[in-house]
């Protein structure tokens, strides 16, 4: 079976630990979390992965200035991105999707729905 | 022509009439039996082919309705199995929506007690009811005994002036404070949500109403409360009571060198 490493960028405890638990239902997936958009990159320099979920309300580096480097990295820019947030905006969707990430997702957090996208970005029925 | 000739020319008419009619009797008798074989021919050709034809249709009905009662019957059966993936895919939805459930529960009630920190509980709050219910602007009071009002403890999403202070039994706050009833309304129901939140939860500990938690608007994507909110707000009507309760306890104190003291005190004279 493929392992895919996703990243889980999000500075609130409570909502990584959701993100995490419904990663988790996923099979063959490895997770990694960082706190903040800075802790974000520092890990995707460190290492290579397949997906990449942030919060966009963050303390040092918000996930839009995160979406925004994710894409000018040549290593990065054809990843999935996946943007978990409050804002539930039609413009804040579309600058985050003009900045490249790939789906947006507002909260309150649904599990089903960030297994669904998940799912279907990586292309993994398990 | 003699009378001689005559009678033989009329003679041999008569006999030639007679070998005529003879013939006639012969040719109707030979119709006779070839009308007789072929009807023969014909009975036993009728009798030959219906039989055979009839026994074949026969079958070949019976054959038809076995096969109509299976497909009758195998279409009962894609039926019954249609229904249980129904039932299946229903079940599997109930058991994703409990396990959420669950998992929201375990997660904020494993946050809310993670810490003594009034802050962080507070901050463990505000992430419960902006990340997982979906609250904007909420605020916290707590109950002054001896004054027998609520003051607000803290205020989220919106200017705290708007938020005062309220008696017990006053409007529809203070009335939760006095009955320990939780009060909800649909986001829109109500007209003044600082004197009247959507949502009001009392905060208890055993017996007691410490204080209330009143939810005044939610994001914009979200336009009602779900089920998984109202086992929240149960979970923080009490756990969150509980760890504010407690931080209480432990703020303004030298708690731990005390706590850990008794503690093994107690151990100790348990274990002796």
């Amino acid at each position: 079976m493929d392992t895919f490493k996703v990243l889980v960028v999000e500075d609130s405890p409570t909502m990584r630990q959701l993100i995490v638990f419904a990663l988790k239902r996923i099979r063959g997936l490895q997770i990694v979390e960082a706190n903040d958009g800075v802790g974000g990159l520092k890990k995707l320099s460190a290492e290579k992965f397949d997906l990449i979920l942030t919060d966009i309300n963050m303390p040092i580096m918000d996930g839009l200035k995160l979406v925004s480097l994710i894409r000018n990295d040549p290593h990065y820019k054809d990843v999935p991105v996946v943007v978990i947030t409050t804002e539930g905006a039609q413009e804040d969707r579309d600058r985050a999707l003009a900045l490249g990430a790939n789906e947006y997702i507002t909260k309150p957090i649904q599990t089903a729905r960030i297994i669904e996208v998940v799912k279907r970005l990586l292309e993994v029925s398990g | 022509m003699s009378e001689g000739d005559q009678s033989k020319g009329a003679q041999q008419r008569a006999e030639e009439f007679l070998q005529v009619f003879k013939k006639g009797a012969e040719f109707t008798q030979d119709l006779l039996k070839e009308n007789e074989r072929l009807r023969y021919q014909v009975l036993k050709l009728e009798k030959a082919l219906p039989d055979g034809e009839a026994g074949e249709v026969v079958r070949l009905k019976g054959r038809i309705s076995e096969l109509e009662s299976e497909k009758l019957e195998i279409l009962n059966q894609i039926k019954t199995i249609e229904q249980e993936n129904q039932d299946y895919d229903n079940r599997y939805n109930e058991i994703e929506a409990e396990n959420n459930l669950l998992a929201n529960l375990y997660i904020s009630s494993y946050q809310l007690h993670s810490t003594l920190e009034l802050a962080e509980i507070i901050r463990i709050v505000q992430e419960i009811l902006l990340n997982l219910v979906g609250v904007e602007q909420f605020s916290i009071m707590l109950l002054d005994e001896t004054q027998k009002n609520l003051r607000p403890l803290v205020v989220e999403g919106t200017d705290p002036q708007r938020v005062r202070s309220v008696q017990v039994g006053e409007g529809a706050i203070g009335a939760v404070a006095q009955s320990g009833e939780r009060r909800l309304l649909s986001p829109e129901a109500s007209a003044d949500v600082f004197a009247d939140p959507i949502a009001v939860i009392p905060l208890v500990v055993g017996p007691d109403v410490i204080g209330v938690l009143n939810l005044y608007k939610l994001l914009q994507q979200k336009d009602s409360f779900t089920e998984i909110d109202e086992e929240l707000f149960n979970l923080l009507g009490t756990h969150a009571a509980t760890a504010i309760f407690t931080a209480m306890l432990h703020l303004g104190r030298d708690s731990r060198p005390i706590f850990y003291d008794s503690f093994f005190a107690r151990m100790a004279e348990d274990l002796n």
